[in-house]
């Protein structure tokens, strides 16, 4: 009823003003029947109406609605105010803007990454189980999860009963061909046990999912990705029961996974089952760490309780086992932590630095806030003279800064569609990144940030203004400035902190930033400089014989060094810097035999061709390189790297010892077997940022059937300007092939550094800001002083102070707080760097030139900020100064 | 120049209402008539605010007790008429009850103190 009045309460006062119109008529018609003259019986009339207008009052108050009417009134005052200084209004706006849009966005991700619960059925129920080594590594976070093997993930299955089921994965290859001549296409697939998506609770959006009796030797079977299905066959439901070809084999294709499902990432192209292409002396290999286990607890198990029954399992191999490498214990991770995996600290830490750029935001506004009730003091004296309550007064400046951060959260939130699109893209980590968009609940960690910065902007300075001192603005008038001492010493406290807080984001920015620089600048241990890099992978159906393979490569390098401009070429199944990719443990034959619980010695496996090692300019230390005899006729040559001469032949010549590696991973080559040292090579970094390891480069021509192969071209100029004539010598040798990653291998390292270049980039950028909205603080508060302080002054230079004394006495006004939030800034972030020491690479948290360098920009920026008012309170006129009350 | 009121004159608190809808019970009305009905009924003793009569007639329209039209007045002028509703009727009833029984109960408490 009273919102319907409220609405017509204009129509409402017309109606009333036309009704006293005829009560003035008919009671001036009375007043002269009575025989008054007209004009007194309009006089008479009049007195007896008394005064309209609070009639007109009475009625439109009648049809209001009071606390909206007030806030009304508020917001009206307020959007006065500020439009009356839209310098400030713009500035505030800005700022609460970037700190709310950055802030939002982050969360955003965040969200979507680690708090939104996986797509899957009960998905908090879903764990990761690893195994885990408890020897000297097991420290080290990068090797507390390891791969599982399949022979004990099937121990596992049968005899453990804490899990409804565990189901295993892998990752796979295939070049991808179509049944005519399409295009061949290199695809990364997933091998999946045929009660992975049972267990996950996933249906196929079309088709169905993998039987039992298809997940075994001899693939026959595949099921496609949405976006596999969408982008290569266009979406038509009538590819499943279809065939297509993979690495040249038919198979069919039994059903599509629906669109949501990127697990475990968003490149998995497509899934076969896990036995399909594994041969059965692999699948019963205790050493054959490949896959992946993910398990569904029971409701009723505990996970400690599940988890020990696996654990048994696994000591027991391990005891079995012994010069295998067989771990002797297992470790678990929830799903959802282990698809957040790398991406969890960084996120953390930029969501502390975005957090306090937002609180350094609000301070400012609230700085600035503080500055503005100054000037309105004498207001808010009258006003709270002529009866106007505290509250009232408080809840007006809040309602400014309410306006000023509801206007800052939505364009903001704006911003955040926009950077939110950006940093998901940016950031290669992140496991969902498709998924990540705005919702309402992120909307509505906007709104409450929003009035959150709002109550810590304004609140501080609207009690501050109306506090019991608040009539001494009338009393001192505004000759003596007394009573803003206390206002002006909270606006240095304010300051102080924004610039402790403000250095404490400077000292993370500038280790992240000489973390990053370390990175970029690691010395890989090989050429870098115009190095062509490519992948293929030669189809096992095809080159079924090592001898086929080898006439392939060999014949495609021979062709590759000939195209001009290129220096040299080779060829290795990965190269450096390009990631772990596997290794193998071995015993060393002619040392004593290992104490029983002592490591095996392991090292990475890499196969290398001849040219290899002088190609990528990776020195010789000891020995020769591989001959072009090393080849099929299995000589069991093996060259190592200086580390692991190092850490296992320590003096001692490694030089035609044989190093006896149980295992070899390749489908057909034998194992046990002894291979001798022919030489020793510098070391390489197999991902920039980890320390080298031991490596052991085998032949590649000794007869490695099919898998993926790396080249890399040393080229004399721009190596991607050569990249389309090495694919057509490919091509020319056999059209069928696909090419996959052509990079340069400068692409390769800048790749793998992609996030930690992010998180520096960002918390860079959020650290200037910051230092900039702390600049402007220390501006403004400043010039304040300066305004404040123009008659004493005036006083000082009309006695004869100096001007230089002056512009002396104003910067160390300036430069105390500065220096203050220095000292506590530094002393906090000796704190806060401890917490993310583990992101930084060859860098300590106390870094000097880190420090020196934060220390001297921002004095470097306080003296500047402070230089102007200080200037300018030098350069007062004396007579001026002190007319100007 | 205006006199100050006597106490005597003003209506009582929350019976303006009320006495709105007796006068109304007569016939349609417009306000200046509903002023001038009440004054001349209670023989000049209440003398009705302007102030509080339209606010009144305002909000007993918006309660449905009287409805409104624009008619013309007795010189002919144009002027907003009020009538009593059905709902009126019924309202001006509870609200005679709940005056009769609330001066009875004064009254009472009065005639004790004045026996003494």
């Amino acid at each position: 009823m009273s919102w319907l009045r409220l609405l017509r309460r204009k129509r409402s006062d017309a109606e009333l003003q036309e009704e006293i119109e005829v009560f003035l008529t008919e009671e001036t018609a009375d007043n002269m029947a009575r025989g008054m003259t007209p004009e007194e019986a309009r006089r008479q009339a009049n007195v007896k109406l008394g005064n309209p207008q609070k009639v007109r009052e009475s009625l439109w108050a009648q049809n209001s609605v009071l606390p909206l009417t007030n806030i009304g009134h508020d917001l009206k005052y307020a959007l006065r105010t500020l439009s009356r200084t839209p310098g400030f209004s713009i500035i505030t706006f800005a700022v609460m803007a970037l700190c709310i849009g950055a802030a939002t966005s982050l969360f955003t991700i965040e969200r979507s990454v680690l708090l939104r619960p996986l797509p899957f059925q009960d998905p908090g129920r879903l764990v990761m189980v690893y195994e885990h080594h408890r020897g000297a590594g097991a420290s080290t976070p990068d090797f507390t999860y390891n791969p599982v093997a399949a022979a004990d993930f099937y121990d596992w299955r049968s005899m453990t009963r804490g899990f409804e089921d565990m189901a295993i994965m892998r990752y796979a290859g295939y070049n991808l061909t179509g049944e005519r001549g399409d295009l061949p296409e290199a695809v990364r697939a997933a091998a999946g046990s045929w009660n992975l998506f049972q267990l996950l609770g996933v249906q196929p959006a079309l088709g169905r999912a993998f039987t039992q009796s298809e997940d075994g030797p001899g693939n026959t079977v595949v099921m496609l990705t949405w976006s596999m299905f969408q982008r290569r066959f266009a979406g038509d439901a009538k590819i499943v029961g279809r065939q297509i070809h993979l690495d040249g084999k038919p198979v069919t294709v039994i059903g599509v996974l629906p669109s949501w499902f990127t697990y475990p990432d968003v490149g998995i192209q497509l899934w076969v089952p896990y036995k399909a292409d594994a041969t059965p002396e692999l699948l019963q290999h205790h050493d054959w760490h490949q896959s992946q286990v993910v398990a569904r607890l029971r409701p009723d198990v505990s996970l400690a309780s599940a988890l020990a029954q696996v654990g048994a399992v696994q000591y027991q191999l391990h005891l079995q086992y012994p010069h295998d490498p067989v771990n002797e214990d297992v470790a678990p991770r929830w799903l959802n932590e282990d698809l957040a995996g790398n991406v969890k600290k960084p996120l953390r830490l930029m969501l502390c630095a975005v957090g306090c750029m937002l609180l350094i935001g609000c301070l400012n506004v609230s700085n600035l806030l503080v500055a503005r009730g100054a000037a309105r003091q004498r207001e808010v004296a009258i006003r709270s003279a002529l009866g106007a309550q505290r509250a009232t007064l408080i809840r007006e400046q809040l309602t400014e800064s309410v306006l000023i951060c509801a206007a800052g959260g939505l364009g903001g939130i704006g911003m955040s569609v926009l950077a939110t699109q950006f940093i998901a893209h940016a950031w290669r980590d992140l496991p969902t990144a498709q998924s990540i968009h705005l919702d309402g609940a992120v909307i509505g960690f906007a709104c409450v940030l929003m009035f959150a910065a709002a109550l810590v902007a304004g609140l501080l300075p609207a009690l501050s203004t109306t506090g019991k001192t608040m009539l001494k603005g009338l009393q001192t008038s505004a000759r003596t400035g007394a009573s803003s001492v206390s206002r002006t010493a909270l606006r240095k406290s304010l300051l102080t902190v924004e610039i402790a807080i403000t250095v404490v984001l400077l000292v993370a920015a500038g280790l992240l930033l000489k973390s990053f620089m370390r990175l970029r600048s690691a010395d890989v241990g090989c050429v870098t400089e115009n190095v062509l890099t490519l992948k293929y992978s030669l189809p096992e159906k095809k080159y079924d014989t090592p001898e086929k393979v080898n006439i392939f490569n060999e014949a495609l390098l021979e062709r590759v060094r000939s195209i001009p401009g290129v220096r040299s070429a080779a060829l290795g199944n990965t190269l450096p810097a390009a990631g772990y990719w596997g290794d193998f443990v071995f015993t060393v034959k002619e040392h004593p035999p290992l104490k029983a619980g002592e490591d095996l010695p392991e090292g990475l496996m890499r196969w290398a061709d001849p040219g290899y090692f002088s190609a990528l300019g990776i020195p010789l230390v000891n020995g020769r390189f591989f001959s072009n005899d090393e080849r099929v006729a299995r000589s069991y040559k093996v060259i190592v790297s200086n580390q692991l001469v190092r850490q296992y032949f320590p003096g001692d010549d490694p030089i035609r010892k044989h190093l006896h590696v149980p295992a070899h991973a390749h489908a057909g080559a034998p194992s046990d077997l002894d291979y001798e040292i022919v030489g020793v090579v510098g070391d390489t970094l197999y991902q920039v940022g980890r320390e080298p390891k031991a490596t052991m480069y085998f032949p590649i021509f000794e007869g490695v059937a099919g898998g993926g192969n790396m080249l890399a071209v040393h080229t004399a100029s721009e190596p991607l300007q050569l990249s389309v004539m090495v694919q057509k010598q490919i091509a020319s040798l056999d059209p069928g092939l696909p090419v996959s990653d052509v990079r340069t291998l400068n692409q390769v390292i800048g790749e793998s550094l992609v996030n930690a270049s992010l998180s520096a980039t960002l918390v860079l950028a959020f650290a200037i800001l910051s230092l900039l909205l702390a600049s402007v603080g220390l501006y403004g508060v400043l010039s304040y002083l300066t305004t404040q302080r123009t008659s004493e002054l005036g006083i000082r230079i009309a006695l004869g102070a100096q001007r230089d004394q002056v512009l002396q006495l104003m910067l160390v006004a300036g430069l105390r707080p500065a220096l203050l939030g220095l000292g506590l800034g530094l002393v906090l972030s000796l704190a806060a760097t401890r917490i993310f020491q583990s992101l930084l690479f060859g860098t300590k948290p106390l870094d000097p030139v880190v420090l020196i360098g934060v220390i001297a920009t921002l004095l470097a920026v306080a003296v500047l900020a402070s230089l102007v008012p200080a200037w300018r309170a030098s350069r007062l006129d004396p007579m001026q100064a002190l007319r100007s009350e | 120049m205006r006199k100050e009121r006597q106490p005597q004159n003003e209506i009582v608190k929350g019976t303006l209402d009320m006495m709105i809808l007796r006068t109304l019970v007569g016939g349609d009305a417009h306000g200046h008539t509903v002023a001038k009905v009440i004054e001349h009924t209670s023989e000049d003793l209440l003398e009705v605010e302007q102030g509080s009569l339209y606010p009144a007639l305002h909000r007993l329209e918006d309660r449905k007790w009287v409805s409104s039209y624009w008619g013309a007045s007795e010189n002919n002028r144009k002027a907003k008429f009020y009538r009593l509703t059905a709902e009126g009727r019924k309202q001006l009833v509870r609200e005679t009850s709940r005056w009769g029984k609330m001066t009875r109960a004064i009254g009472l408490v009065m005639g004790e103190q004045g026996g003494r």
